[in-house]
This record gives structure tokens, C-alpha cells and sequence, in this order.
């Protein structure tokens, strides 16, 4: 029989290996399906590793994919810290794209900053209202979120398509549904030229510090860890649940939507319904990789924009599927659940107990 | 003469820790057939530990369980295994009763008792079975009811109807009066001397001595984890087995004569709605003056959950008034009040009382944390929130490793303290406390009932919601009852006597006054 | 318009309605015997994309075509067995571990038929379940054709819908199936399994809901698309709120679903110069979450269900 004992007080090796420990876990995991495919498994994994760090075009590349995934990780955690489990940053994220098209593909011109500005708070609010309504939802009628923002997904999914194949259809495209370019005094600048990094990446990191310190060392932050922790004590002290809760679902939505503005703005230049290889899912393992700390998930971005980079090049490489990076990326979800398990409790092992006799 | 009855039931040394604590360190005990066992201890003297170990809840570190078999031999009980206590016979009566509310009677009855791999369910024959049992038991009850629709009373008959429908030797009962009113404490234990004179043996979890003195045979009594005595009941006195339970003269604080002052709380034909009697209050009038406790009475549900709702800022009410030192409270809200000087002790601790993942300093914060003491344009005032802590941790005596430590790490009796403190500290001119012992060890409950008076002697109103007769009467000038969403009018606790109580509990119109 | 309401009334508009409906009977019926035992299921998405693929392997590996149901209900309990792992025996956050069970299983499914056609541009086909012709039962009128002129997949879905409404109410392991779902401790008190009792609901419907996935490959198309799934697991789930958690209306609801997307499709091909198409497809979406929400606040839920159950702690 196994038997979990719960642990007192973890230690910090413990709480800060355990994303380490998933890690490695999920890559060990990974060797099954690469066996499977016949590939020596050793050097499968030295090109991915090569192929992530292994360059400065790698190495930037990883910083490009990292920047989307902090929003969403933050999406994710800060949501979740409230239990309020936001499955649809994805949505979000297309739409606080299409709001960035919406009011930077030429329907208005300013100077830069001022244009950066306006996409930035369009994709911010947009994402946060597509969030407020599944959280209206659920503190008003009790409707599962997770459900609501994974069904809403498909819904923007579907608007989006809708909206570069009509009305915001580049007349330029050749027929490609996509939508008309960002202007130049709209679009984020790069932070290293000739590479795709930009500076979403700056807002991504802001984004994180403002939102540890709002957590920590702020009244809004107590009350959000203390409904989220428990919603009938912090009812009774008299805070405003519902409040709470709309609070972080705008703040959640609003960074998804962010995410979608430095896509768009920063990478692309024009909105397609490719523009993200599902950054929303991936941000849930992000923030659980990061424990739900604001400032882990910066490190947790970066190491699975790795794993993408990585896997991208193993699978060019070694002609190996490109789903196994999203098989990698679904194993260390559920290696981080595991290793968390690990940290919360032990393990005890027994023989099942036999009566003794007198 | 039961002392020449079989043995049915022996526990041999049983020994249990949890991490450092040791629950039950080497207890014997012997079970004779048809007679009544009383189980006597305080909370936390590890009764209810021993009590799984013998149901198979929990495995015993060391020792055994020994159950009669058909022969009246003595068989080893197979440890950590509900399943094989119920097949040598043994039925328990949990205290929070483990039945599943949207079934019925009869599905809660028949669960588990035949082979699952079944094509259908044989509920004729356990009908018909039933009736018999209710026949000579006198345990009647509706089998087609739904769990949910029933009464707190109802529901432990059918606790009882279960074991005895799996042919039960012994019964166990972990404190089975604590939620019933004083007659129907009285049926129960009527109704468990029927069954132990046809041969049932009975234990019974409690830390009353009255009901122990009256419901038992043989008492056996624990104190932190071990067996302090053992004696037959007769011949016993309560004195003798309180000072054997507590091991200690314990100090009671009385309640000195004082002549209230002016109202602080005034309810006027409140009414709140809801979607049962538990929720609802209707027309209830109450008024609380300065320097007195007012104690509520009732079967749990019948409204005091609505009521204590109410003065804890929770409930808006649908018709009538709530004011609070001569002001309408029309928006009622936790924050006001706590503003309006209303200090809250809440029933349950852990779910509403306390965040137990934040630590004891931010929870001692947490109804004041927008004061301008704790914050300043929205950032937290850590040196302030620390330094309250360090001074209610040393005022109310808090044991614990500081004020960082995560509050769950208390006890129960240290996690009141906290919550006292950050109820009690501001001087509130009104007072709710409900339930505010329970569960708690006879050092804390004093300590509580000692700041509680404390209260009183200051000045302050207090409305006491409790189930626990003994803290009513003790600290109680007046009291009144819940009956289905009502209040009773109240009278001085001088003039009640736990019989007339007993029928107001049980919704008779209080005739005696 | 009148040309729109006629449709109602046309046989093979219920018929596709019917059709339309199997895939989220299987899949509502799933949900519904997880969350009865206390588990949300929120690999179902997952769960039925392996259905579908492995089911459609199999087969297209040379199995006949009832094999390859098998094998996609035994693919479907395998996750189901991961998911209990992580929500019953360790107790951690249904959501979040439903979530992980539906990315790992979808991408194990597309990332298997990547490795084994690592280079096709069009689907391979198999040769799929064919509607039946029962001799008696499909000449009623109208419900003849509607019902019983469907694949065998659709008429399991029909018997199932009875099995399961009779072992929830009239077989002993059902109502330990109802009660663990209710108050996890009231079955421990009467000598059961908590933790077996939930595995094998979780493992039981899991492996339901893969068939209803295996449907879309083996009976509504003949081959394996990415992403053919496209939220029939997540409708499923909302369904089941819809449904109170009983499987005759779970069939009701499934149909009520199917036809409103039967609706959509044909109001497409009347009215679709004037709107776009995505307008249309989104209409099921709108529907779940519609169903959800109307349904949330009114329904009783299962009291245990979300809650993970730990020995000795109560």
C-alpha cells in the first residue's frame, strides 16, 4: 500500500527543485515516444539541447518564443492563485490581436509611442473583457470556467476567421485570409536587429514585476491570495469575492490580450489565424511550472520556449513529428502535478498490515 | 452481572502518532456482551483516535483489535479496514453522521451490504428486514425519505438502523447527544438500554458527565492519549470524574451579577430570506444591552446559522431592522460592521475563520487590512502587520513558531486565540460568538469563557450562539431558542431549567414563563 | 422563411440530427458515470481524439471494424486510468489535471499517427460502419428511418443509454457509484472502496467517451483529421450540466444538440449568402455555453463531485 504523509513545512531544496525535478521527469517521459519512433534517443536530445541554446539565432529565437509565453503564464497564474481556472487565454490572445489591428492597421496615425500605447491598451482590454464574462458567469451563476473560456476559445477562433476573411480582409493578400499590416508608427520595435525579438519582451517582463509586487505588497494582492485560498474566510473579514474575482479576470484577460499585441505588433505585422501555435495552453504549464509565482514564470517561459525551439529543430533534424514537443510541453504539466505531490507530502511504502496474533 | 457476560471486544495496546503527537499510547480495553461503555475524555484525549482505529479509519502503530467470533473465541481484527469491523460486527455512528443526503433512507441503509456484481438490488427482502428491526428497536423512520429532507435527530436513527441492519454486536457512538435536544438525548440513551438488554454492547464517546453518570455501565476514561481509569459507573460521582478527566483542578471563571446598561443591538421583526429553515430567520426581535450575554439556544438548524450570518454583516435583512447603537444598519456588510465596532467570532474556524495557507500575522489583519494602520495608498504596512501579531500572539498567550508561520499549523485552541484576539481587541461594543468552543480542550475553553466575561465586565453586548448546554447556562444572563427560523422570547437563565429548555428546543410554546 | 421551418419536418434532417448526436451521446454518458462518482473529466477532449485515432488505426491496420471499437474504448480507459492516478489516489486539482490528460492525450494521438504516416498529404481511408437496415424497426415511418437506419455505433449509443440509466438505479455497485459521488465517507463507513469505486467510474467512462470519438472515424468519416474533435469533449461536459446527470435526458439533450447543428447546416445553404459560414458553425459553441450556464444555478450537482477524498481526514 502507498500512503502520503503530509510534509509539515517542505524545505526550499524541496520547493525549488520540484519544477527541476518535473522537468527532467517530463524529458525522461519524452524518451518513450521517441523510442517509439526509432530515434536514438541520446542524440535526439543533444540536437534539441544544440538547437535551443546552442546558437545566438537559437538563443534569440527562444527569447522571441518566450515573450508571448510569459503573458499567458501570468494569465494563467494569477488566475489561478484565485482559483479561477482561465483556460481561454488563447482566445484572448487572438483577441487582443485583432483589437491591436483593429486600431493600429490604419484606421488611426500618431506618433509611435502614442500608437503603441493605444494597441497595447486595446489588446489589454479586449482580453480582459472577453475574461470578465466567463468570470461573471461563474460567480454569478455558478457556470463552470473552464468550460465557458474553452468553448469561448473555438468561438473567437471561428470570429477571427470571420474577421480577416470579411471585414478586415487585406485587399493586398492575394486571397490569403489575413488581416492589413500593422502600421510602422504602431509596430513594437526590435530589441536586437535582425533577430525576432522585440519589445513585448519588456512588457512581458514589467508585466511579471508589477504583478509580484502587486501579490506581495499590495491590499488588492492580499485579497486576492486570500479569496482565492479561502473564499468563506475571506467572505466573512468582509471582502467582496465577486470583486475579487472580476478583478483578477480582467488582469488575467488583460495579459493573454497582451500577448496577442506582441505577436501581432511585434512579430508578424498582420493577424492570421496561425499566430499562435497555442501559447494559451502553453501558459497553464508555464504558470504551473512556475508554481504560480509571477516571477517563476519568467525562468518557466524561457524553459519552455526552450523545449519548443529545441524540439522544432530535433524534429527537423532527426525527421521525428513536431507534436513531440507538444507531447513534452503535456508531460510537464502533469510531471509538475506529480512533483508538487512530492513536495506536500511523503511517501510512505507499507506490506498490507496483517492482525498479530496474542 | 454483566461482569460474568462473554467478552466480545478487546483492544490490546493500542498505540498511535501522528508525526510527534501520540493520540493513544498503550490502551487496553475489554467489551463485555450487553453492557454500556462511556468512553470519557476532553477534546483531544484521543477517544475518537482510538475509536477509528477500532472501525479501521485508522492503522495502530502498535497493538491489536480482538473481536469474538461466532464461538466466542477471540479473533485478531484485520487493521485499516472499515469492511472487515463491519463483518465481525462492528457498527459506528460517526459524529458528523456519514450518510449521502440526496439518497434515500433505504439506499443509505442498503449500501454496501450486498455483492456489488448484481443485476438488481434485493430491497424487498431489506424491507421487509428493516421492519422488523424498527419494530423492536422503536427506531422509526420513513425509508423512501430523502436524507436532506430529514432532521438531525432522524438522521442518527438511521446511523443506529445501519448497524443494526448489518447485525451489529457492538455499537459505537462518538459523541452522539452533541447536536440533539435534552429529550432526545434522553429516547437515545432509553433506546440504547433496550438494545444492550437484548444484547448489544454499546460504547459511547462523550466528555458529559451527566450523561454519563445516567447512560452507562462501566466508564472508562482517557487523558492525553492514555487510559487514566477504568470504574463501573455506579458508585461513580461527576466530581470524581471530572478532576479524572481534566487531571487538574480547572478554574472557572464566574459570572459576577451586573446590571446591563443601555442596548447595543436591537432587532426589530428581521426576517431574512432563504431557501430552508437553516437560512432563514422570520420576524425575529431581539434586544442586547451593554454588559450582558445573551445566550441562543436550538437544534443546529433551525436558523442560527441566519442569524449569526446576520450580525456578522453577511446578511442584508428582507424586512425589518437591524441597529446597531441607535443607528439603522440598512447595507449590511462585514466591513461596516467591523467598522461599526462588532467583533466576530465565527462558528467554523477553519472554513470561515481563518485562511489557513496566510500566515497568523495576515490573518489577524484580515478584517482591518484597508485600515489606514495596515496599508498606505494600497501597499502593505508589513512592520505594522507584524508588530499586531507579536502583540496579540504575547496578550493571548498564541503558541506558535511567530507571527509568519501558516496559520493551519495551530491547534485548534491557539487558532481561537487568534481569532479572538482580531475579534476581541478593538473593544467591540457587540459580540458574536458562535460556537466559540467547540472542539476545543477544557485550558481553552476556559480561556475563551474568561475573555468572553471579560467582555461583559467592559461593557460589551454579547449574543452566545451554542449547542453546548453546559457554556449556555454558564455563561448566559438570558437566553432564548431557535425554533425553525424563530426566536423565542428570552428569560434569565436563573429561571430556566434544562427541561422547560429542552421543550422550547423541541418547538412547545414555553409555558413555565 | 417557410422553406427554413419545413425543414423540421423532413426525415433526414432528424436523421443527421440523429447522426450528429451519437459522438456527444457516448461522450455525455462518459461524463456523466466520472462525475456521478465525484470526477470532472476534463481529459474527455483528449480521450476522444484517441478514441478516434486509435480506433481508426486499428483498423486501418487490418482489424475489422468492432476490434477497433474495442481498442479505442481500451486506449480511452488507459487515460482514464492516468487521470484517476492524479485525481482519486492523489487527490490533486481536477482541473488542472483533466487539462494536462486532454494536452498529453491529443498530442500522443497526433504525434502515433505522425510516426506511422509520417508523410501522407491526404488521409487514408477505411472502409467505415454502414447504416443498417433492420427489417422491421426501419420501416416505420418517419422514426423508422431516423433511428433505426442509422450505423450499429448509434444503436450502442441507444442501448447504452438504458444500461447505464439501469445501473445507476437498480444494481448495488451503481448506487455505490451514486453514493461515492455524494459523500465519499458515508462509503467508507459501509465497508467500500472509496478509491476503487471512483477508478473504476473514471477508467468505466472514459472508456465510453473514446468510442464516442472512435465514432467520428469509423462512422461519420473514414479517416483521421487533426483536430476533428474540435470541442465535442468540452460540449459534452456542458451537456452533462444540461442533462442533471441523468442519461435519458443526456440522450435529450445529444439529439436536442444535434439537431440545432443539423439547423445551423441547412440554414447555411439557405440563408449562407447573406451571413458568413463561421457565424453558423459557431452556433454550436453559443448552445453549450448557453446550456451551461442556464443550467448551472438550478442544477444539483453531485455533492461530492470536485472534491479529492483523503483516508482518515474527514
Amino acid at each position: 500500500m502507498m500512503r502520503l504523509e503530509p510534509r509539515t513545512a517542505p524545505s526550499p531544496l524541496l520547493i525549488y527543485g520540484a519544477p527541476v525535478l518535473a522537468a527532467v521527469i517530463s524529458l525522461v517521459l519524452a524518451a518513450i515516444p521517441l523510442l517509439a519512433a526509432g530515434v536514438n534517443v541520446f542524440q535526439a536530445y543533444g540536437v534539441m539541447i544544440s538547437g535551443a541554446l546552442g546558437s545566438q539565432f537559437a538563443l534569440t529565437e527562444v527569447v522571441a518564443r518566450a515573450t508571448p509565453l510569459i503573458l499567458t503564464g501570468l494569465a494563467a497564474a494569477i488566475a489561478f492563485r484565485a482559483k479561477l481556472f482561465n483556460i481561454g487565454a488563447e482566445g484572448q490572445l487572438y483577441i487582443g490581436a485583432l483589437a491591436a489591428v483593429a486600431i493600429g492597421s490604419g484606421r488611426f496615425d500618431g506618433p509611435a509611442p502614442l500608437m503603441i500605447l493605444g494597441i497595447c491598451i486595446a489588446g489589454a482590454v479586449a482580453g480582459a473583457l472577453m475574461m470578465l464574462g466567463p468570470t461573471v458567469l461563474k460567480v454569478k451563476l455558478g457556470a463552470d470556467e473552464v468550460v465557458t473560456t474553452l468553448l469561448l476559445n473555438f468561438i473567437v477562433a471561428l470570429f477571427v476567421q470571420m474577421m480577416i476573411e470579411g471585414p478586415m480582409k487585406d485587399p493586398m493578400s492575394m486571397g490569403w485570409p489575413q488581416s492589413e499590416p500593422i502600421l510602422d508608427s504602431a509596430t513594437l520595435p526590435k530589441l536586437i536587429d535582425k533577430t525576432r525579438v522585440h519589445a513585448g519582451l519588456i512588457i512581458a517582463i514589467l508585466a511579471a514585476i508589477g504583478t509580484e509586487i502587486l501579490m506581495r505588497r499590495t491590499v488588492p494582492g492580499f485579497r486576492i491570495r486570500a479569496v482565492g485560498a479561502s473564499p468563506a474566510a475571506a467572505r466573512f473579514a468582509g471582502m467582496s469575492v465577486t470583486k475579487t474575482m472580476l478583478l483578477v479576470g480582467a488582469l488575467s484577460g488583460a495579459f493573454a490580450g497582451l500577448a496577442g499585441v506582441g505577436e501581432v505588433a511585434g512579430l508578424k505585422g498582420y493577424l492570421t489565424n496561425d499566430l499562435s501555435p497555442g501559447y494559451g495552453y502553453a501558459g497553464i504549464v508555464v504558470a504551473m511550472l512556475a508554481g504560480l509565482s509571477p516571477i517563476g514564470v519568467i525562468a518557466a517561459a524561457f524553459f519552455v520556449a526552450a523545449v519548443f525551439v529545441g524540439a522544432d529543430s530535433m524534429s527537423r533534424a532527426m525527421t521525428v513529428s513536431s507534436y513531440i514537443a507538444n507531447l513534452i510541453v503535456a508531460l510537464g504539466l502533469l510531471s509538475v502535478l506529480l512533483s508538487g505531490v512530492l513536495t506536500r507530502y511523503r511517501i510512505r511504502w507499507s506490506l498490507p498490515a496483517r492482525g498479530r496474533a496474542s | 452481572m454483566t461482569d460474568e457476560n462473554p467478552v466480545v471486544l478487546e483492544l490490546r495496546g493500542i498505540t498511535k502518532r501522528f508525526g510527534p503527537l501520540v493520540a493513544n499510547e498503550a490502551i487496553d480495553l475489554v467489551m463485555r456482551k450487553g453492557e454500556i461503555l462511556a468512553l470519557l475524555g476532553e477534546n483531544g484525549a484521543g477517544k475518537t483516535t482510538l475509536m477509528n482505529i477500532l472501525f479501521g479509519h485508522y492503522v495502530a502503530d502498535e497493538g491489536g483489535v480482538f473481536v469474538a467470533d461466532g464461538a466466542g473465541a477471540l479473533q485478531p481484527l484485520p487493521p485499516g479496514s472499515p469492511r472487515a469491523a463491519l463483518d465481525a460486527g462492528i457498527g459506528m455512528v460517526h459524529q458528523h453522521f456519514a450518510l449521502a443526503e440526496n439518497l434515500t433512507v433505504l439506499d443509505n441503509i442498503t449500501l454496501g451490504t450486498e455483492p456489488l456484481f448484481r443485476l438488481s438490488r434485493a430491497n424487498s427482502a431489506a424491507r421487509a428486514k428493516l421492519a422488523g428491526l424498527m419494530q423492536r428497536s422503536g427506531l422509526k423512520i420513513d425509508l423512501d425519505a430523502q436524507v436532506s429532507q430529514l432532521s438531525v435527530g432522524e438522521r442518527q436513527r438511521i446511523e443506529i438502523l445501519k448497524a443494526l441492519y448489518r447485525d451489529a454486536r457492538i455499537l459505537v457512538l462518538d459523541e452522539p447527544t452533541a447536536v440533539l435536544t435534552p429529550q432526545e438525548s434522553d429516547g437515545l440513551f432509553e433506546t440504547l438500554r433496550s438494545l444492550a438488554a437484548h444484547g448489544l454492547s454499546v460504547v459511547f464517546i462523550s466528555h458529559k458527565l451527566h450523561e454519563v453518570v445516567s447512560g452507562s455501565d462501566r466508564v472508562a476514561v482517557l487523558r492525553g492519549g492514555r487510559k487514566v481509569a477504568e470504574i463501573p459507573t455506579r458508585g461513580s460521582d461527576k466530581a470524581q470524574l471530572a478532576e479524572l478527566m481534566v487531571g487538574r483542578a480547572v478554574s472557572r471563571s464566574k459570572r459576577e451579577p451586573r446590571a446591563p446598561g443601555a442596548p447595543v443591538l436591537i432587532l426589530a421583526d428581521v426576517s431574512v430570506g432563504g431557501a430552508n429553515i437553516r437560512q432563514r430567520l422570520e420576524n425575529v426581535s431581539m434586544t442586547v444591552r451593554e454588559g450582558e450575554i445573551v445566550g441562543i439556544a436550538g437544534v443546529s438548524g433551525n436558523g442560527q446559522a441566519a442569524l449569526a450570518n446576520l450580525l456578522s454583516g453577511l446578511v442584508t435583512p428582507s424586512a425589518g431592522t437591524l441597529s446597531l447603537g441607535g443607528k439603522v444598519m440598512s447595507l449590511c456588510d462585514p466591513q461596516e460592521f467591523v467598522a461599526a465596532g462588532v467583533g466576530r467570532i465565527p462558528e467554523d474556524r477553519h472554513h470561515e475563520g481563518a485562511v489557513g495557507s496566510m500566515t497568523i500575522a495576515e490573518n489577524i489583519a484580515l478584517e482591518t487590512i484597508r485600515s489606514r494602520r495596515f496599508q498606505r495608498f494600497g501597499f502593505l504596512k508589513f512592520g505594522a502587520i507584524r508588530a499586531r501579531a507579536e502583540e496579540a500572539i504575547k496578550a493571548y498567550d498564541i503558541r506558535c513558531p511567530g507571527p509568519d508561520a501558516p496559520i493551519r499549523q495551530l491547534s485548534g485552541g491557539n487558532m481561537q486565540k487568534a481569532i479572538l484576539a482580531r475579534a476581541l481587541d478593538d473593544a467591540p461594543r457587540l459580540i458574536l460568538a458562535n460556537q466559540p468552543t467547540r472542539g476545543l480542550d477544557v485550558g481553552a475553553v476556559a480561556e475563551v469563557h474568561r475573555r468572553l466575561l471579560l467582555a461583559r465586565e467592559r461593557g460589551a453586548a454579547i449574543v452566545l450562539i451554542t449547542e453546548d448546554l453546559d457554556e449556555l447556562f454558564e455563561l448566559s444572563d438570558r437566553v432564548a431558542v431557535m425554533f425553525r427560523s424563530r426566536l423565542t422570547d428570552s428569560f434569565a437563565s436563573a429561571d430556566l431549567d434544562l427541561k422547560t429548555l429542552g421543550l422550547m428546543m423541541a418547538g412547545h410554546d414555553n409555558e413555565a414563563a | 422563411m417557410a422553406s427554413v421551418f419545413d425543414i423540421l419536418l423532413t426525415v433526414s434532417f432528424w436523421a443527421a440530427a440523429v447522426r450528429i448526436a451519437t459522438p456527444l451521446i457516448f461522450g455525455v454518458l462518459g461524463a456523466l458515470l466520472c462525475e456521478k462518482s465525484g470526477v470532472l473529466n476534463l481529459g474527455i477532449e483528449g480521450i476522444m481524439t484517441v478514441g478516434a485515432m486509435s480506433g481508426w488505426l486499428a483498423v486501418y491496420a487490418g482489424a475489422d471494424l468492432w476490434t477497433g471499437v474495442v481498442v479505442a474504448a481500451f486506449m480511452g480507459a488507459l487515460f482514464g486510468l492516468l487521470l484517476s492516478f492524479f485525481t482519486v489516489t492523489l487527490g490533486l486539482s481536477q482541473h488542472v489535471s483533466g487539462l494536462g490528460v486532454t494536452m498529453l492525450a491529443t498530442s500522443a494521438a497526433y504525434f502515433t499517427y505522425r510516426v506511422i504516416l509520417p508523410n501522407v498529404d491526404t488521409p487514408p481511408r477505411i472502409v467505415p460502419f454502414q447504416p443498417l437496415d433492420i427489417p422491421v424497426l426501419s420501416s416505420i415511418p418517419f422514426l423508422g428511418p431516423v433511428l433505426f437506419q442509422q450505423t450499429a455505433l448509434t444503436l450502442l449509443a441507444f442501448v447504452l443509454v438504458g444500461v447505464l440509466a439501469w445501473f445507476l438505479a437498480k444494481t448495488p455497485l451503481g448506487l455505490a457509484v451514486r453514493a461515492v459521488g455524494e459523500n465519499p465517507s458515508a462509503v467508507e463507513a459501509q465497508g467500500l472502496n472509496v478509491l476503487w469505486l471512483r477508478t473504476g467510474a473514471v477508467v468505466a467512462g472514459s472508456a465510453i467517451m473514446a468510442i464516442g470519438g472512435a465514432f467520428l472515424t469509423m462512422s461519420a468519416f473514414d479517416a483521421f483529421f487533426f483536430e476533428m474533435v474540435a470541442g465535442r469533449g468540452w460540449i459534452c461536459i456542458a451537456l452533462t450540466v444540461f442533462a442533471s446527470w441523468k442519461p435519458g435526458k443526456a440522450l435529450f439533450a445529444a439529439i436536442l444538440f444535434g439537431a440545432f447543428d443539423a439547423f445551423q447546416v441547412r440554414l447555411q445553404q439557405v440563408v449562407g449568402a447573406f451571413l458568413p459560414s463561421q457565424i453558423f458553425l459557431m452556433i454550436p459553441y453559443i448552445l453549450s455555453i448557453v446550456a451551461l450556464v442556464v443550467w448551472s444555478r438550478r442544477a444539483s450537482y453531485p455533492k461530492a463531485l470536485m472534491i479529492p477524498y483523503v483516508r482518515g481526514q474527514r
